[in-house]
Protein backbone atom coordinates (compact mmCIF):
# COMPACT_ATOMS: atom_id res chain seq x y z
CA UNK A 1 0.00 0.00 0.00
CA UNK A 2 2.84 2.37 0.85
CA UNK A 3 6.13 1.99 -0.94
CA UNK A 4 9.32 4.00 -0.71
CA UNK A 5 11.73 3.19 -3.54
CA UNK A 6 15.26 4.58 -3.17
CA UNK A 7 13.87 7.79 -1.77
CA UNK A 8 16.21 10.68 -1.09
CA UNK A 9 15.00 14.01 0.19
CA UNK A 10 17.30 16.96 0.11
CA UNK A 11 16.33 20.32 1.59
CA UNK A 12 18.14 23.32 0.09
CA UNK A 13 19.03 24.78 3.50
CA UNK A 14 19.27 21.90 5.90
CA UNK A 15 20.76 19.32 3.56
CA UNK A 16 19.87 15.66 3.17
CA UNK A 17 16.95 14.58 5.38
CA UNK A 18 16.51 11.14 3.84
CA UNK A 19 19.09 9.11 2.00
CA UNK A 20 18.18 6.26 -0.36
CA UNK A 21 15.40 4.80 1.76
CA UNK A 22 13.44 1.79 0.55
CA UNK A 23 10.65 0.01 2.44
CA UNK A 24 7.10 -1.09 2.08
CA UNK A 25 4.12 -0.97 4.43
CA UNK A 26 1.23 -3.28 3.75
CA UNK A 27 -2.42 -2.71 4.42
CA UNK A 28 -3.33 -3.00 8.07
CA UNK A 29 0.29 -3.03 9.29
CA UNK A 30 1.42 -1.20 12.42
CA UNK A 31 4.85 0.32 12.02
CA UNK A 32 6.92 2.35 14.44
CA UNK A 33 9.38 4.84 12.98
CA UNK A 34 12.15 5.11 15.51
CA UNK A 35 15.07 7.48 15.64
CA UNK A 36 16.43 10.60 17.25
CA UNK A 37 15.31 14.10 16.28
CA UNK A 38 16.43 14.93 12.76
CA UNK A 39 16.70 11.27 11.74
CA UNK A 40 14.09 11.70 9.01
CA UNK A 41 10.92 10.37 10.67
CA UNK A 42 8.79 13.43 9.95
CA UNK A 43 10.16 13.61 6.41
CA UNK A 44 8.91 10.06 5.79
CA UNK A 45 5.46 11.00 7.11
CA UNK A 46 5.33 14.19 5.04
CA UNK A 47 6.41 12.32 1.93
CA UNK A 48 3.68 9.74 2.55
CA UNK A 49 1.14 12.55 3.02
CA UNK A 50 2.53 14.12 -0.20
CA UNK A 51 3.23 17.44 1.45
CA UNK A 52 6.66 17.29 -0.12
CA UNK A 53 8.09 15.41 -3.09
CA UNK A 54 11.19 13.25 -2.99
CA UNK A 55 14.34 14.66 -4.56
CA UNK A 56 15.08 11.20 -5.94
CA UNK A 57 13.18 7.94 -5.97
CA UNK A 58 9.45 7.35 -5.73
CA UNK A 59 6.83 7.28 -3.01
CA UNK A 60 3.64 5.35 -3.75
CA UNK A 61 0.52 5.42 -1.59
CA UNK A 62 -2.32 3.19 -2.73
CA UNK A 63 -2.77 4.12 -6.41
CA UNK A 64 -1.00 7.47 -6.12
CA UNK A 65 2.64 7.94 -7.03
CA UNK A 66 4.79 10.95 -6.18
CA UNK A 67 6.11 10.99 -9.75
CA UNK A 68 2.71 11.10 -11.42
CA UNK A 69 0.27 12.66 -8.97
CA UNK A 70 -1.48 15.82 -10.14
CA UNK A 71 -1.99 18.70 -7.76
CA UNK A 72 -5.76 18.38 -7.92
CA UNK A 73 -5.55 14.70 -6.87
CA UNK A 74 -3.73 15.41 -3.63
CA UNK A 75 -6.92 16.24 -1.64
CA UNK A 76 -8.25 12.80 -2.57
CA UNK A 77 -5.02 11.19 -1.36
CA UNK A 78 -5.16 13.14 1.90
CA UNK A 79 -8.61 11.72 2.60
CA UNK A 80 -7.09 8.24 2.46
CA UNK A 81 -4.12 9.15 4.66
CA UNK A 82 -4.97 10.53 8.11
CA UNK A 83 -2.38 12.61 9.94
CA UNK A 84 -2.09 13.13 13.68
CA UNK A 85 0.27 15.77 15.09
CA UNK A 86 2.11 16.04 18.35
CA UNK A 87 0.41 19.38 19.09
CA UNK A 88 -3.13 18.10 18.26
CA UNK A 89 -4.01 21.12 16.06
CA UNK A 90 -7.58 21.41 17.22
CA UNK A 91 -9.70 24.50 16.65
CA UNK A 92 -10.13 26.01 20.09
CA UNK A 93 -13.43 27.71 19.28
CA UNK A 94 -15.07 24.41 18.34
CA UNK A 95 -16.22 21.61 20.63
CA UNK A 96 -14.79 18.10 20.36
CA UNK A 97 -17.73 17.04 18.18
CA UNK A 98 -17.44 20.16 16.00
CA UNK A 99 -13.72 19.58 15.51
CA UNK A 100 -14.44 16.10 14.18
CA UNK A 101 -17.40 17.34 12.14
CA UNK A 102 -15.15 20.02 10.62
CA UNK A 103 -13.16 17.40 8.71
CA UNK A 104 -16.38 15.99 7.30
CA UNK A 105 -17.84 19.38 6.42
CA UNK A 106 -14.79 20.56 4.52
CA UNK A 107 -14.58 17.35 2.54
CA UNK A 108 -18.17 17.73 1.40
CA UNK A 109 -19.97 15.12 3.53
CA UNK A 110 -23.75 15.38 3.61
CA UNK A 111 -25.25 16.91 6.74
CA UNK A 112 -27.29 13.78 7.38
CA UNK A 113 -24.08 11.74 7.45
CA UNK A 114 -22.05 14.04 9.69
CA UNK A 115 -24.00 13.81 12.95
CA UNK A 116 -24.14 10.03 13.33
CA UNK A 117 -20.59 9.63 12.07
CA UNK A 118 -19.17 12.13 14.56
CA UNK A 119 -21.02 10.34 17.35
CA UNK A 120 -19.61 7.01 16.21
CA UNK A 121 -16.05 8.34 15.86
CA UNK A 122 -16.09 9.95 19.30
CA UNK A 123 -17.40 6.64 20.62
CA UNK A 124 -14.48 4.84 18.95
CA UNK A 125 -11.95 7.03 20.71
CA UNK A 126 -13.72 6.85 24.08
CA UNK A 127 -15.00 10.40 24.16
CA UNK A 128 -18.74 9.98 23.63
CA UNK A 129 -19.45 11.77 26.89
CA UNK A 130 -17.08 14.67 26.10
CA UNK A 131 -18.58 15.62 22.73
CA UNK A 132 -19.61 19.10 23.78
CA UNK A 133 -16.39 19.95 25.63
CA UNK A 134 -14.03 22.54 24.17
CA UNK A 135 -10.35 21.63 23.71
CA UNK A 136 -9.41 23.85 26.65
CA UNK A 137 -11.63 21.70 28.85
CA UNK A 138 -9.97 18.46 27.78
CA UNK A 139 -6.82 16.76 29.02
CA UNK A 140 -3.87 16.26 26.66
CA UNK A 141 -4.78 12.62 26.09
CA UNK A 142 -8.39 13.54 25.36
CA UNK A 143 -7.32 16.23 22.91
CA UNK A 144 -5.18 13.76 21.06
CA UNK A 145 -8.12 11.37 20.89
CA UNK A 146 -10.25 14.12 19.33
CA UNK A 147 -7.46 14.69 16.81
CA UNK A 148 -7.39 10.96 16.06
CA UNK A 149 -11.18 10.91 15.62
CA UNK A 150 -10.84 13.82 13.20
CA UNK A 151 -8.11 12.00 11.26
CA UNK A 152 -10.42 8.99 11.02
CA UNK A 153 -13.36 11.03 9.72
CA UNK A 154 -12.51 10.49 6.05
CA UNK A 155 -12.08 6.71 6.51
CA UNK A 156 -8.34 6.66 5.81
CA UNK A 157 -6.44 3.53 4.83
CA UNK A 158 -3.54 4.60 6.97
CA UNK A 159 -3.00 6.85 9.98
CA UNK A 160 0.28 8.74 10.19
CA UNK A 161 1.16 9.92 13.67
CA UNK A 162 4.07 12.27 14.26
CA UNK A 163 5.19 11.98 17.89
CA UNK A 164 1.53 11.76 18.99
CA UNK A 165 2.54 11.14 22.60
CA UNK A 166 5.20 13.85 22.71
CA UNK A 167 3.03 16.19 24.79
CA UNK A 168 1.48 13.52 27.00
CA UNK A 169 2.38 11.89 30.28
CA UNK A 170 3.15 8.19 30.38
CA UNK A 171 -0.34 7.01 31.19
CA UNK A 172 -1.97 9.18 28.52
CA UNK A 173 0.72 8.12 26.03
CA UNK A 174 -0.05 4.52 26.67
CA UNK A 175 -3.79 5.14 26.30
CA UNK A 176 -3.28 6.89 22.94
CA UNK A 177 -1.00 4.12 21.68
CA UNK A 178 -3.50 1.52 22.73
CA UNK A 179 -6.12 3.42 20.76
CA UNK A 180 -3.88 3.30 17.68
CA UNK A 181 -3.42 -0.41 18.24
CA UNK A 182 -7.15 -0.98 18.53
CA UNK A 183 -7.81 1.06 15.38
CA UNK A 184 -5.15 -0.97 13.64
CA UNK A 185 -6.98 -4.07 14.79
CA UNK A 186 -10.01 -2.77 12.91
CA UNK A 187 -7.98 -2.62 9.68
CA UNK A 188 -6.40 0.82 9.53
CA UNK A 189 -2.65 0.79 8.95
CA UNK A 190 -0.67 2.94 11.37
CA UNK A 191 2.75 4.52 10.99
CA UNK A 192 3.76 6.08 14.26
CA UNK A 193 6.92 8.16 14.54
CA UNK A 194 8.41 8.32 18.02
CA UNK A 195 11.65 8.47 19.90
CA UNK A 196 9.99 7.39 23.14
CA UNK A 197 11.97 4.28 24.14
CA UNK A 198 9.52 3.34 26.91
CA UNK A 199 6.74 3.18 24.37
CA UNK A 200 8.83 1.16 21.95
CA UNK A 201 9.73 -1.34 24.65
CA UNK A 202 6.06 -1.81 25.48
CA UNK A 203 5.20 -2.53 21.86
CA UNK A 204 8.26 -4.53 20.99
CA UNK A 205 6.18 -7.03 19.01
CA UNK A 206 5.37 -4.38 16.41
CA UNK A 207 7.39 -3.72 13.28
CA UNK A 208 10.05 -1.06 13.75
CA UNK A 209 11.85 0.99 11.12
CA UNK A 210 14.88 2.67 12.61
CA UNK A 211 16.33 5.80 11.08
CA UNK A 212 19.64 7.43 11.72
CA UNK A 213 20.90 10.52 9.94
CA UNK A 214 18.35 10.05 7.16
CA UNK A 215 19.25 6.42 6.48
CA UNK A 216 17.10 3.40 7.22
CA UNK A 217 19.40 1.38 9.43
CA UNK A 218 17.04 -1.29 10.73
CA UNK A 219 13.77 -2.90 9.69
CA UNK A 220 12.52 -5.44 12.18
CA UNK A 221 10.50 -7.16 9.48
CA UNK A 222 13.48 -8.00 7.28
CA UNK A 223 16.25 -7.98 9.89
CA UNK A 224 14.56 -10.33 12.33
CA UNK A 225 17.48 -12.75 12.33
CA UNK A 226 20.04 -10.14 13.14
CA UNK A 227 17.73 -8.32 15.54
CA UNK A 228 19.21 -7.72 18.98
CA UNK A 229 17.33 -9.25 21.91
CA UNK A 230 14.33 -7.18 22.88
CA UNK A 231 11.79 -7.85 25.63
CA UNK A 232 8.38 -9.03 24.46
CA UNK A 233 5.34 -6.80 24.64
CA UNK A 234 4.29 -5.59 28.03
CA UNK A 235 1.00 -4.18 26.76
CA UNK A 236 -1.73 -4.23 29.39
CA UNK A 237 -5.39 -4.10 28.34
CA UNK A 238 -6.19 -0.93 30.27
CA UNK A 239 -7.99 0.81 27.44
CA UNK A 240 -11.26 -0.38 26.17
CA UNK A 241 -12.86 0.74 22.95
CA UNK A 242 -16.33 1.98 23.58
CA UNK A 243 -17.50 0.61 20.29
CA UNK A 244 -15.05 -2.04 19.17
CA UNK A 245 -16.79 -3.35 16.12
CA UNK A 246 -15.44 -5.52 13.33
CA UNK A 247 -12.95 -8.34 13.45
CA UNK A 248 -9.20 -8.25 13.31
CA UNK A 249 -7.71 -8.27 9.84
CA UNK A 250 -4.34 -9.34 11.19
CA UNK A 251 -4.67 -12.83 9.76
CA UNK A 252 -4.96 -11.47 6.24
CA UNK A 253 -2.18 -8.97 6.73
CA UNK A 254 0.62 -11.40 7.41
CA UNK A 255 3.99 -10.94 5.75
CA UNK A 256 3.66 -11.43 1.99
CA UNK A 257 -0.06 -10.86 1.81
CA UNK A 258 -1.17 -9.25 -1.40
CA UNK A 259 -2.58 -5.71 -1.17
CA UNK A 260 -6.30 -5.90 -1.44
CA UNK A 261 -8.86 -3.14 -1.45
CA UNK A 262 -10.76 -2.35 1.69
CA UNK A 263 -14.52 -2.39 1.37
CA UNK A 264 -15.53 0.67 -0.61
CA UNK A 265 -12.05 1.36 -1.94
CA UNK A 266 -11.79 1.56 -5.71
CA UNK A 267 -8.65 0.22 -7.31
CA UNK A 268 -8.54 2.33 -10.40
CA UNK A 269 -5.70 4.08 -12.12
CA UNK A 270 -2.03 3.23 -11.98
CA UNK A 271 -1.05 1.13 -9.03
CA UNK A 272 1.96 1.77 -6.82
CA UNK B 1 -23.83 28.86 0.33
CA UNK B 2 -21.13 27.64 2.71
CA UNK B 3 -18.67 30.12 1.20
CA UNK B 4 -21.17 32.95 1.81
CA UNK B 5 -21.75 31.82 5.39
CA UNK B 6 -18.01 31.50 6.04
CA UNK B 7 -17.34 34.91 4.49
CA UNK B 8 -20.05 36.60 6.57
CA UNK B 9 -18.82 34.82 9.71
CA UNK B 10 -15.30 36.02 8.96
CA UNK B 11 -16.51 39.61 8.53
CA UNK B 12 -18.62 39.46 11.70
CA UNK B 13 -15.83 37.83 13.69
CA UNK B 14 -13.46 40.68 12.88
CA UNK B 15 -15.79 43.70 12.92
CA UNK B 16 -13.03 46.27 13.23
CA UNK B 17 -11.09 44.92 10.27
CA UNK B 18 -14.30 44.50 8.26
CA UNK B 19 -15.44 48.05 9.01
CA UNK B 20 -12.01 49.40 8.15
CA UNK B 21 -11.87 47.66 4.77
CA UNK B 22 -15.49 48.47 3.87
CA UNK B 23 -14.95 52.13 4.87
CA UNK B 24 -11.70 52.26 2.89
CA UNK B 25 -13.27 50.93 -0.27
CA UNK B 26 -16.35 53.08 0.44
CA UNK B 27 -14.32 56.29 0.72
CA UNK B 28 -12.22 55.41 -2.33
CA UNK B 29 -15.31 54.74 -4.40
CA UNK B 30 -16.93 57.88 -2.95
CA UNK B 31 -14.12 59.90 -4.53
CA UNK B 32 -14.77 58.03 -7.78
CA UNK B 33 -18.50 58.75 -7.29
CA UNK B 34 -17.89 62.47 -6.74
CA UNK B 35 -15.75 62.55 -9.82
CA UNK B 36 -18.42 60.65 -11.70
CA UNK B 37 -20.99 63.22 -10.62
CA UNK B 38 -18.72 66.02 -11.83
CA UNK B 39 -17.90 64.23 -15.07
CA UNK B 40 -21.58 63.54 -15.72
CA UNK B 41 -22.50 67.17 -15.23
CA UNK B 42 -19.59 68.38 -17.39
CA UNK B 43 -20.63 65.91 -20.07
CA UNK B 44 -24.19 67.18 -19.96
CA UNK B 45 -23.01 70.80 -20.18
CA UNK B 46 -20.74 69.94 -23.09
CA UNK B 47 -23.56 68.16 -24.86
CA UNK B 48 -25.70 71.29 -24.53
CA UNK B 49 -22.92 73.41 -26.01
CA UNK B 50 -22.24 70.83 -28.70
CA UNK B 51 -25.87 70.99 -29.80
CA UNK B 52 -25.10 74.51 -30.90
CA UNK B 53 -22.25 73.40 -33.14
CA UNK B 54 -23.39 74.04 -36.71
CA UNK B 55 -21.86 74.33 -40.13
CA UNK B 56 -22.87 77.25 -42.31
CA UNK B 57 -22.48 76.78 -46.06
CA UNK B 58 -22.76 80.13 -47.89
CA UNK B 59 -24.34 79.82 -51.32
CA UNK B 60 -23.66 81.67 -54.55
CA UNK B 61 -26.41 84.12 -55.61
CA UNK B 62 -27.01 82.28 -58.88
CA UNK B 63 -28.39 79.13 -57.33
CA UNK B 64 -31.85 78.28 -58.64
CA UNK B 65 -34.94 76.99 -56.80
CA UNK B 66 -34.74 73.46 -58.17
CA UNK B 67 -31.05 73.20 -57.53
CA UNK B 68 -31.57 74.41 -53.97
CA UNK B 69 -34.27 71.82 -53.30
CA UNK B 70 -32.07 69.06 -54.66
CA UNK B 71 -29.02 70.07 -52.72
CA UNK B 72 -30.97 70.42 -49.44
CA UNK B 73 -32.29 66.89 -49.73
CA UNK B 74 -28.86 65.58 -50.76
CA UNK B 75 -27.11 67.16 -47.77
CA UNK B 76 -29.97 66.12 -45.47
CA UNK B 77 -29.28 62.53 -46.49
CA UNK B 78 -25.69 62.60 -45.14
CA UNK B 79 -25.58 60.13 -42.25
CA UNK B 80 -23.90 62.72 -39.99
CA UNK B 81 -26.49 65.41 -40.66
CA UNK B 82 -29.39 66.00 -38.28
CA UNK B 83 -31.04 69.02 -39.98
CA UNK B 84 -30.54 71.46 -42.82
CA UNK B 85 -32.04 74.96 -42.56
CA UNK B 86 -32.14 77.33 -45.50
CA UNK B 87 -31.56 81.00 -44.69
CA UNK B 88 -32.40 83.24 -47.64
CA UNK B 89 -30.60 86.50 -48.41
CA UNK B 90 -33.55 88.46 -47.01
CA UNK B 91 -33.63 86.43 -43.80
CA UNK B 92 -29.88 86.87 -43.46
CA UNK B 93 -30.26 90.65 -43.69
CA UNK B 94 -33.13 90.62 -41.21
CA UNK B 95 -31.14 88.50 -38.77
CA UNK B 96 -28.10 90.71 -39.14
CA UNK B 97 -30.11 93.85 -38.47
CA UNK B 98 -31.51 92.25 -35.30
CA UNK B 99 -28.27 90.86 -34.02
CA UNK B 100 -25.96 93.72 -35.00
CA UNK B 101 -27.98 96.57 -33.45
CA UNK B 102 -25.12 99.09 -33.80
CA UNK B 103 -25.57 98.87 -37.61
CA UNK B 104 -29.39 98.85 -37.51
CA UNK B 105 -29.51 102.32 -39.07
CA UNK B 106 -27.37 101.27 -42.03
CA UNK B 107 -29.28 98.17 -43.14
CA UNK B 108 -32.48 99.90 -44.40
CA UNK B 109 -30.35 102.16 -46.61
CA UNK B 110 -28.47 99.49 -48.57
CA UNK B 111 -29.60 99.15 -52.17
CA UNK B 112 -28.24 95.73 -52.75
CA UNK B 113 -28.37 93.03 -50.11
CA UNK B 114 -24.69 92.09 -49.69
CA UNK B 115 -25.36 89.01 -47.51
CA UNK B 116 -25.42 85.57 -49.16
CA UNK B 117 -28.06 82.92 -48.66
CA UNK B 118 -26.86 79.96 -46.61
CA UNK B 119 -27.57 76.47 -45.39
CA UNK B 120 -27.26 75.96 -41.59
CA UNK B 121 -26.42 72.35 -40.95
CA UNK B 122 -26.65 70.66 -37.55
CA UNK B 123 -24.99 67.31 -37.00
CA UNK B 124 -26.23 64.20 -35.25
CA UNK B 125 -24.97 63.55 -31.66
CA UNK B 126 -21.75 61.56 -31.91
CA UNK B 127 -20.75 63.44 -35.08
CA UNK B 128 -20.04 66.75 -33.42
CA UNK B 129 -16.35 66.12 -32.80
CA UNK B 130 -13.74 68.15 -34.70
CA UNK B 131 -12.90 65.39 -37.18
CA UNK B 132 -16.52 64.72 -38.15
CA UNK B 133 -17.34 68.41 -38.44
CA UNK B 134 -14.27 69.00 -40.63
CA UNK B 135 -15.10 66.04 -42.84
CA UNK B 136 -18.66 67.27 -43.48
CA UNK B 137 -17.39 70.82 -44.09
CA UNK B 138 -14.85 69.54 -46.64
CA UNK B 139 -17.56 67.60 -48.47
CA UNK B 140 -19.80 70.67 -48.57
CA UNK B 141 -17.03 72.86 -49.98
CA UNK B 142 -16.73 70.57 -53.01
CA UNK B 143 -20.17 71.69 -54.26
CA UNK B 144 -19.92 74.31 -57.03
CA UNK B 145 -22.71 76.47 -55.65
CA UNK B 146 -21.13 76.63 -52.18
CA UNK B 147 -19.03 79.76 -51.93
CA UNK B 148 -17.68 79.29 -48.43
CA UNK B 149 -18.05 77.01 -45.41
CA UNK B 150 -17.72 78.16 -41.76
CA UNK B 151 -18.05 76.07 -38.65
CA UNK B 152 -16.30 77.72 -35.68
CA UNK B 153 -13.34 75.36 -35.75
CA UNK B 154 -11.87 76.93 -32.59
CA UNK B 155 -14.98 76.27 -30.52
CA UNK B 156 -15.32 72.72 -31.61
CA UNK B 157 -11.69 72.04 -30.76
CA UNK B 158 -11.93 73.70 -27.35
CA UNK B 159 -15.04 71.80 -26.36
CA UNK B 160 -13.42 68.54 -27.24
CA UNK B 161 -10.17 69.35 -25.49
CA UNK B 162 -12.20 70.03 -22.34
CA UNK B 163 -14.01 66.75 -22.68
CA UNK B 164 -10.75 64.85 -23.22
CA UNK B 165 -9.24 66.46 -20.12
CA UNK B 166 -12.32 65.55 -18.08
CA UNK B 167 -12.23 61.97 -19.37
CA UNK B 168 -8.48 61.61 -18.79
CA UNK B 169 -8.70 63.01 -15.26
CA UNK B 170 -11.57 60.65 -14.48
CA UNK B 171 -9.50 57.73 -15.72
CA UNK B 172 -6.34 58.69 -13.82
CA UNK B 173 -8.01 59.75 -10.55
CA UNK B 174 -10.61 56.98 -10.63
CA UNK B 175 -7.93 54.42 -11.48
CA UNK B 176 -5.66 55.64 -8.67
CA UNK B 177 -8.38 55.48 -6.09
CA UNK B 178 -9.56 52.12 -7.33
CA UNK B 179 -5.99 50.86 -6.96
CA UNK B 180 -5.82 52.15 -3.38
CA UNK B 181 -9.16 50.49 -2.64
CA UNK B 182 -7.92 47.21 -4.11
CA UNK B 183 -4.78 47.30 -1.99
CA UNK B 184 -6.86 47.87 1.13
CA UNK B 185 -9.31 45.07 0.39
CA UNK B 186 -6.41 42.81 -0.55
CA UNK B 187 -4.74 43.53 2.77
CA UNK B 188 -7.95 42.83 4.67
CA UNK B 189 -8.40 39.50 2.89
CA UNK B 190 -4.74 38.67 3.49
CA UNK B 191 -5.28 39.31 7.19
CA UNK B 192 -8.35 37.07 7.12
CA UNK B 193 -6.29 34.32 5.56
CA UNK B 194 -3.61 34.71 8.24
CA UNK B 195 -6.22 34.75 10.98
CA UNK B 196 -7.55 31.44 9.67
CA UNK B 197 -4.22 29.82 8.90
CA UNK B 198 -4.79 27.01 11.45
CA UNK B 199 -8.16 26.25 9.91
CA UNK B 200 -6.68 26.30 6.43
CA UNK B 201 -3.89 23.98 7.56
CA UNK B 202 -6.44 21.50 8.94
CA UNK B 203 -8.54 21.72 5.78
CA UNK B 204 -5.47 20.99 3.69
CA UNK B 205 -4.55 18.20 6.05
CA UNK B 206 -7.87 16.38 5.79
CA UNK B 207 -8.23 16.88 2.03
CA UNK B 208 -10.57 19.82 1.38
CA UNK B 209 -10.21 20.88 -2.24
CA UNK B 210 -8.27 24.04 -3.10
CA UNK B 211 -11.44 25.69 -4.47
CA UNK B 212 -13.30 24.91 -1.28
CA UNK B 213 -10.56 26.55 0.78
CA UNK B 214 -10.24 29.62 -1.46
CA UNK B 215 -13.92 30.38 -2.15
CA UNK B 216 -14.89 32.01 1.19
CA UNK B 217 -12.06 34.54 0.83
CA UNK B 218 -13.17 35.49 -2.68
CA UNK B 219 -16.74 35.89 -1.43
CA UNK B 220 -15.42 37.99 1.46
CA UNK B 221 -13.75 40.31 -1.07
CA UNK B 222 -16.93 40.43 -3.11
CA UNK B 223 -19.08 41.34 -0.08
CA UNK B 224 -16.57 43.97 1.05
CA UNK B 225 -16.56 45.47 -2.44
CA UNK B 226 -20.36 45.58 -2.73
CA UNK B 227 -20.82 47.03 0.77
CA UNK B 228 -18.10 49.60 0.05
CA UNK B 229 -19.81 50.55 -3.22
CA UNK B 230 -23.16 50.95 -1.45
CA UNK B 231 -21.52 53.12 1.18
CA UNK B 232 -19.96 55.22 -1.60
CA UNK B 233 -23.37 55.52 -3.24
CA UNK B 234 -24.96 56.84 -0.05
CA UNK B 235 -22.12 59.36 0.45
CA UNK B 236 -22.27 60.49 -3.19
CA UNK B 237 -26.04 60.96 -2.94
CA UNK B 238 -25.58 63.03 0.22
CA UNK B 239 -22.99 65.18 -1.58
CA UNK B 240 -25.38 65.59 -4.53
CA UNK B 241 -28.19 66.74 -2.23
CA UNK B 242 -25.94 69.32 -0.56
CA UNK B 243 -24.55 70.63 -3.87
CA UNK B 244 -27.88 70.62 -5.65
CA UNK B 245 -29.62 72.67 -2.97
CA UNK B 246 -26.89 75.12 -2.06
CA UNK B 247 -24.63 75.74 -5.04
CA UNK B 248 -26.15 75.06 -8.43
CA UNK B 249 -28.46 72.77 -10.32
CA UNK B 250 -26.68 69.43 -10.40
CA UNK B 251 -27.87 66.33 -12.22
CA UNK B 252 -27.94 62.97 -10.38
CA UNK B 253 -26.09 60.02 -11.89
CA UNK B 254 -27.85 57.82 -14.43
CA UNK B 255 -29.00 54.38 -13.19
CA UNK B 256 -26.55 52.62 -15.50
CA UNK B 257 -23.65 54.46 -13.86
CA UNK B 258 -24.88 53.47 -10.39
CA UNK B 259 -25.17 49.83 -11.43
CA UNK B 260 -21.70 50.05 -13.01
CA UNK B 261 -20.34 51.51 -9.73
CA UNK B 262 -21.70 48.63 -7.64
CA UNK B 263 -20.42 46.09 -10.16
CA UNK B 264 -17.06 47.88 -10.14
CA UNK B 265 -16.96 47.65 -6.33
CA UNK B 266 -17.77 43.93 -6.47
CA UNK B 267 -15.13 43.36 -9.13
CA UNK B 268 -12.51 45.36 -7.25
CA UNK B 269 -13.22 43.35 -4.10
CA UNK B 270 -13.06 40.05 -5.96
CA UNK B 271 -9.90 40.95 -7.85
CA UNK B 272 -8.17 42.17 -4.71
CA UNK B 273 -9.23 39.03 -2.82
CA UNK B 274 -8.18 36.84 -5.75
CA UNK B 275 -4.75 38.43 -5.78
CA UNK B 276 -4.32 37.85 -2.04
CA UNK B 277 -5.62 34.30 -2.25
CA UNK B 278 -3.21 33.54 -5.10
CA UNK B 279 -0.36 35.08 -3.13
CA UNK B 280 -1.09 33.58 0.26
CA UNK B 281 -2.46 30.21 -0.78
CA UNK B 282 -0.21 29.52 -3.75
CA UNK B 283 1.46 26.67 -1.89
CA UNK B 284 -1.86 24.91 -1.37
CA UNK B 285 -1.29 21.27 -2.33
CA UNK B 286 2.00 22.16 -3.99
CA UNK B 287 4.62 19.47 -3.53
Amino acid sequence: MIRFRNVTKHYPRSGTALDDVTFRVRKGEFVFLRGPSGAGKTTILRLTHMEIAPTEGEVSVSRYSSTRIRRRDIPQLRRRVGYVFQDFRLLERLTAAENVAFALQVTGAARSVIRPKVKRLLGHVGLASRASAYPSELSGGERQRVAIARALATDPLVLLADEPTGNLDERASFGVCELFRQLNGLGTAVILATHDSTLLRRYSDMRVLELEGGRLVYDSASDEASRPHRPRSTVLPIFELVEATGTSREATLAEGAVDEPLPGEKQTGPGP
Amino acid sequence: MRALREALTSLVRRPLLATLSITSIGLSLFIVGLFGLTAHNIARALATVEEKVEIVAYLIDEIGETQLRLVRSEIGAFPEVESVEYVSKTEALYNASRELTEFSDVFPDVDVNPLPASLEIRLQPGHRNPDAVSAVATRLSTYDFVEDVRFGREWVNRIHTLRRIAGGAALVLGGSFALVAMLLVGTAVRMSIHARSTEIGIMENVGATAGFIQRPFLVEGLITGVLGALMALVLTFAAYRVLNGAVLAVLWLPDAWIAAGVILGALLGMLAAGRSVRGELRSLYAI
